[in-house]
């Protein structure tokens, strides 16, 4: 009897909580799409909201997309040759170094942006550019993909497998590109789907470092929230969702146990949290 | 090989290590000096709002791992039609950034919100608490239970199930099985998610900003310092008072916790 009771509080707590994430985020598409939220669905469906967002932020949305893009690229050439350095080094410096690595995530986005303002908002040419968001984009997005890639490279023989090329008369450039990267794709994939979903939501850093004609979609998000009606803000935020939540399911679908995809220590299947790093909200 | 490292390390220095030197620098360049940087105790005011700032992140942090927990084992031991869709729709907020969080907490909670609405058709006038501390709290809660439920999930999934019926064999009571076996397998896991958790809500910015420039919480008050104040020196030493005090709370959790959350942390 106490047992099942003890079953019933914890299944009402767990809808309650599933509630409580969920229904803001229906609630938010809903308000997007009606004529009148104020009034309910009385007022009828309309696509009005989206269009009118489109026609007035549709270029922070495309910013956003470009500085994404742009902010993966960064990360490749920076961040995957990094893990793996750091993951053949794998000595005390090699550690310091990717602790020192995450600092952007740990110290909250609007340190990182005032430190980068005083050092170089003197130079307005960058200042007042994407790339100066660009810059801010990378510090934090950068241990993601170091720390996704390197989770891979863990887990397999590095050593035998360039040996057995290296054997074979493969240059350090053959092997890097045809045997390391091949075998860390799935660690790249992850690890450049969490770059472009979190260079997309940025907001910390970036609403200190944009400027009137560099403002993203998050950026545009916050304006839209403090001075918009609610059915606006909402069909943008419905416009982000439509961005983000494709990504977000992709990298669920990554991390789903798979047959081949074990831990390597334990045997057992890879545990199935996607970010494992803090976000700041 | 190690010379892979360079451009990682290049960009680094000149674009993280270089400009939180100046920062610090700044810090002490203001009026008052070096004792900018400790004027987060000195003043009345700035030392109020960190007590603001720890009190909810403290609070929401409690919350969501009790929470989190109890809802973390329940998923991961039932299985239920829907429950892989159903995981990956509550897990969507932890990657939403702060000013989305703080509009979710607007559509529950906020003049239009659903809260105001069933509050008024049952007659109870207009409720709304979402431009205010609770509402900061609502939103780093909606933030922080998704990650929590994911944690608690995969440390679960590794408690060994004999250890509870060994337990329950021996006359263990099941709040008795929760304490001595459950809980201590989940601690490390516990520890590293709220350390998150606090760090998180130390440092949150776009929720506040979302709900109400009126909240007096640290990031709050080091944006008005910058924007509205331009007192860039002061923004600068409580930024990096900010800074340092994040990454000494997920230092200490991690010590604390071991080295196998390392890599979760």
């Amino acid at each position: 009897m106490f047992r099942k009771s003890l079953f019933v509080a914890q299944l009402c707590l767990t809808l309650l909580v599933c509630l409580f994430l969920i229904v803001p985020m229906l609630l938010s598409v809903l308000a997007g799409l009606t004529e009148n939220y104020f009034v309910g669905l009385s007022s009828g469906l309309t696509f009005r909201w989206v269009i009118q967002v489109w026609q007035d932020y549709s270029d922070t949305i495309f910013r956003s997309v470009w500085i994404a893009l742009a902010c993966l690229a960064v990360n490749l050439v920076l961040g995957v040759p990094a893990a793996y350095a750091l993951r053949r080094a794998n000595n005390r410096w090699a550690r310091a170094f990717e602790e020192l690595l995450v600092l952007p995530i740990a110290v909250p986005g609007l340190a990182t942006a005032l430190a980068l303002i005083a050092a170089y908002g003197g130079w307005s040419a960058l200042r007042t550019s994407w790339l100066f968001i660009l810059i801010g984009h990378v510090l934090f997005t950068l241990p993601f993909m170091v720390r996704s890639v390197l989770a891979v490279l863990g887990s397999i023989d590095l050593e035998t497998l360039e040996e057995g090329a290296a054997s074979l008369g493969a240059r350090f450039m053959q092997r890097f590109f045809h045997v390391v990267l091949p075998n860390c794709r799935e660690g790249i994939l992850t690890g450049a789907l969490m770059v472009l979903t979190l260079s997309m939501g940025e907001f910390n850093m970036t609403w200190l470092l944009h400027t009137p004609f560099t403002k993203t979609l998050p950026v545009g998000l916050a304006d839209a929230y403090a001075s918009l009606r609610l059915e606006i803000g909402s069909a943008y935020t419905l416009l982000f969702f439509l961005m983000i939540v494709p990504l977000l399911l992709a990298m669920q679908f990554l991390a789903r146990p798979r047959g081949k995809s074990r831990n390597a220590a334990t045997g057992k299947p890879e545990s199935q949290s996607i970010i494992k790093e803090p976000v700041t909200p | 090989m190690i010379g892979m490292l360079v451009p990682a390390a290049a960009f680094f220095a000149v674009f993280f290590i270089l400009p939180m030197f100046r920062l610090f620098l700044v810090g002490g360049s203001g009026a008052s000096g070096w004792a900018a940087y400790m004027a987060i105790v000195t003043d009345h005011s700035y030392f109020s709002s960190l007590l603001a700032t720890f009190g909810v992140a403290l609070i929401t942090t409690l919350a969501s791992l009790l929470i989190g927990s109890i809802v973390g084992v329940f998923l991961q031991r039932h299985r239920f039609p829907g429950r892989r869709a159903l995981v990956a729709l509550i897990t969507l907020p932890m990657a939403f950034p702060g000013v989305v969080v703080g509009f979710m907490v607007i559509m529950l909670a906020g003049r239009q919100g659903l809260i105001s609405q069933l509050s008024m058709a049952l007659g109870g006038g207009r409720v709304v608490f979402a431009y205010s501390l609770v509402g900061l709290f609502l939103g780093y809660l909606y933030f922080s239970l998704p990650r929590t439920i994911l944690t608690v999930m995969a440390a679960t999934e590794k408690l060994d199930p004999k250890l509870e019926e060994a337990a329950r064999s021996l006359g263990a009571g099941p709040w008795h099985i929760v304490r001595d076996v459950i809980l201590p397998g989940l601690k490390p896991a516990l520890i590293s998610a709220g350390a998150i958790c606090f760090a998180t809500a130390i440092g949150a910015f776009g929720t506040a900003f979302t709900l109400a420039t009126r909240i007096n919480v640290l990031p709050m008050v080091i944006y008005t310092e910058f924007t509205l104040s331009a007192n860039i020196a002061m923004a600068a030493a409580l930024s990096f008072v900010l800074g340092a005090l994040t990454w000494t709370v997920l230092a200490l959790a991690r010590s604390a916790a071991g080295n196998t959350v390392a890599a979760a942390a």
